[in-house]
This record gives C-alpha cells, sequence and structure tokens, in this order.
C-alpha cells in the first residue's frame, strides 16, 4: 500500500516530558549487562565529569520508538503497522543523557518511500532538555514487509 | 575525567561474546517497554512466520554498544552510534540461549574523535550492518 507522502515533513511533539530516573538509568545498564560504574554510581559519574549517573548509548531508544510508533500508527499515513520491522537505528548525542534530565522529544517523518514492495518510512527525533538545549537525535528507519515476503 | 584513549586505525577493542537467554530478552522488555511478543512468545514469533523467538535489535545494539563504553570508559564520550538490523537473533527456550560475538576496530581518528566499525555476528553471519560509532578520545 502506497504511504501518503503529504505526511513527509510532518513534526509530531511528545506530551509532556520524560524526566530521566536514577533507577531507570541502573535498570536499563543492567538489562544490558552494561556495569560500567558512570551508569551505576553517582560519584563515579561526577568524578567523570557529568552531572549524575550516564545513561548508556541506547537509553533514548524510550522516547525515540515510542514517539516515532506513535507517529507511525496515525492510519492516515496507510503503514500496516502489524508487518513493521525495525530497519536502522542511530543516535548523535551533543552531550549524554544523565540522571535528572528533563527531556522534550520532536518526532519528524523524513521521507517514506516504497522499495521492493516494502514501505520505508524514517523519522528523526530531536530531543532536547529542560532549558530547550539540543541533547540528541535519534534517526530510526522502519520497514513495513510486503505481505507475501517471508519474514529476514 | 578519565585518561585520554589511545587509537589509531587499526586499533582493535577487546572482542566480547554475549549470551542472551529468553530471561534476558524479557528483562529487556521490561527496561525498555518493549512488549513485542516476538520477543518472547514463541507461539506469537512462529506465528508470523518467525523460526522462534527473537531478541530485540535495539538489545542487539545494545549489547554491541557495550564494546565501545567498555573501551571508551566514559559512555559520555560516545558521540553518536548507529546500526542497521540486517538478521534476527533466533533465542532458544534453554539456559544457554544465543550468542552474540561483537568485534571493534578502530578505522580512522579525525579532530580528537575516533570512528569505530563493529562487526555483530551470532552463527557466524552478521547480525548488525553498517555499527558505526564515533568516540570522543580526550
Amino acid at each position: 500500500m502506497a504511504l501518503n507522502p503529504a505526511f513527509v515533513g510532518r513534526t509530531f511533539a511528545r506530551p509532556g516530558t520524560y524526566v530521566v530516573g536514577r533507577e531507570k538509568v541502573r535498570e536499563f545498564a543492567s538489562a544490558i549487562g552494561d556495569q560500567n560504574p558512570a551508569c551505576h554510581d553517582v560519584d563515579t559519574a561526577r568524578a567523570l565529569g557529568h552531572a549524575d549517573l550516564v545513561a548508556p548509548p541506547t537509553f533514548a531508544i524510550l522516547l525515540a520508538l515510542a514517539a516515532s510508533t506513535a507517529v507511525v500508527k496515525d492510519p492516515e499515513l496507510g503503514l500496516d503497522y502489524t508487518r513493521v520491522v525495525h530497519g536502522e537505528q542511530g543516535f548523535e548525542y551533543v552531550r549524554p543523557v544523565v540522571a535528572g534530565d528533563e527531556l522534550s522529544i520532536v518526532t519528524t517523518i523524513e521521507s517514506v518511500k516504497q522499495l521492493a514492495g516494502n514501505d520505508i518510512i524514517a523519522t528523526s527525533g530531536r530531543v532536547t532538555d529542560a532549558s530547550g538545549a539540543h541533547v540528541l537525535t535519534t534517526r530510526s528507519l522502519l520497514v513495513s514487509r510486503a505481505p507475501d515476503e517471508d519474514p529476514a | 575525567m578519565s585518561a585520554p584513549l589511545a587509537a589509531e586505525p587499526g586499533t582493535e577493542l577487546p572482542t566480547q561474546s554475549f549470551a542472551v537467554t529468553r530471561a534476558d530478552l524479557v528483562r529487556y522488555a521490561g527496561a525498555s517497554g518493549d512488549f513485542n511478543p516476538i520477543h518472547w512468545n514463541q507461539r506469537v514469533a512462529t506465528s508470523v512466520g518467525l523460526p522462534d523467538v527473537i531478541a530485540h535489535g535495539m538489545l542487539t545494539m545494545a549489547l554491541a554498544g557495550r564494546v565501545v563504553t567498555d573501551w571508551a570508559v566514559d559512555p559520555g564520550r560516545v558521540l553518536a552510534y548507529s546500526v542497521r538490523f540486517t538478521r534476527p537473533v533466533i533465542v532458544p527456550d534453554d539456559e544457554v540461549g544465543a550468542t552474540v560475538t561483537v568485534a571493534g576496530k578502530v578505522t580512522g581518528v579525525e579532530d580528537g574523535v575516533a570512528a569505530i566499525a563493529l562487526t555483530v555476528t551470532f552463527n557466524e553471519q552478521t547480525v548488525l550492518g553498517r555499527a558505526v560509532a564515533r568516540v570522543r578520545l580526550a
């Protein structure tokens, strides 16, 4: 099914802010087996020059995937969400995410296209802190597989 | 601050292997909020044509990222990290799980930033493509 090209360039602000908790940083780090002291011990993080515990680089997926999922589930876009797989993911940091950050994300649909029967949608998410400063940008490529194709 | 990292093109990051069990997938689902049943329910996974339960791509990306952050000492040095999900990591219902092996190499150094390429394999096949990171050395 052809995606609605009118969605390209649309932006969506996630309602409210995401407050990064110390225990969430520890929980996420533990779930990926990451025992880096900067993710668990506040004194270590501060000795490295950070305000508080440092989140692992992929932590921001907590904001990014929920935001882009909400966007691509809009029925007017025309994406079959039941067939969507995550194609690519990237993070570009201005500074690391640390516990105590109060983050906002604005998601933009960068492109929609069809390739070999698959619908491909690229989104970016601009994450800012409470002062409005840019913290990071996330980039996601979501692929809706053509109905007759075997899953990868 | 931690000591500056030594890196030049060709510098290898210590290779690591990670065991991924069903319990790890459940734990990652809870921590990440990604409760897609293909990552914990064999019935659902096979009903959509997968051979078995598969790991979250983001978990594989996070494990591979540990090779970078362990080397970097300070995870805040990571300026960029991106991957392409090319093949699923299939996780059997046993105590051993799937083994994901991650090797990393510095491909270039410019303005105090190292470019790193990761090779991420499961069952001797790469599961992440174009897995690259940029890390501040000082």
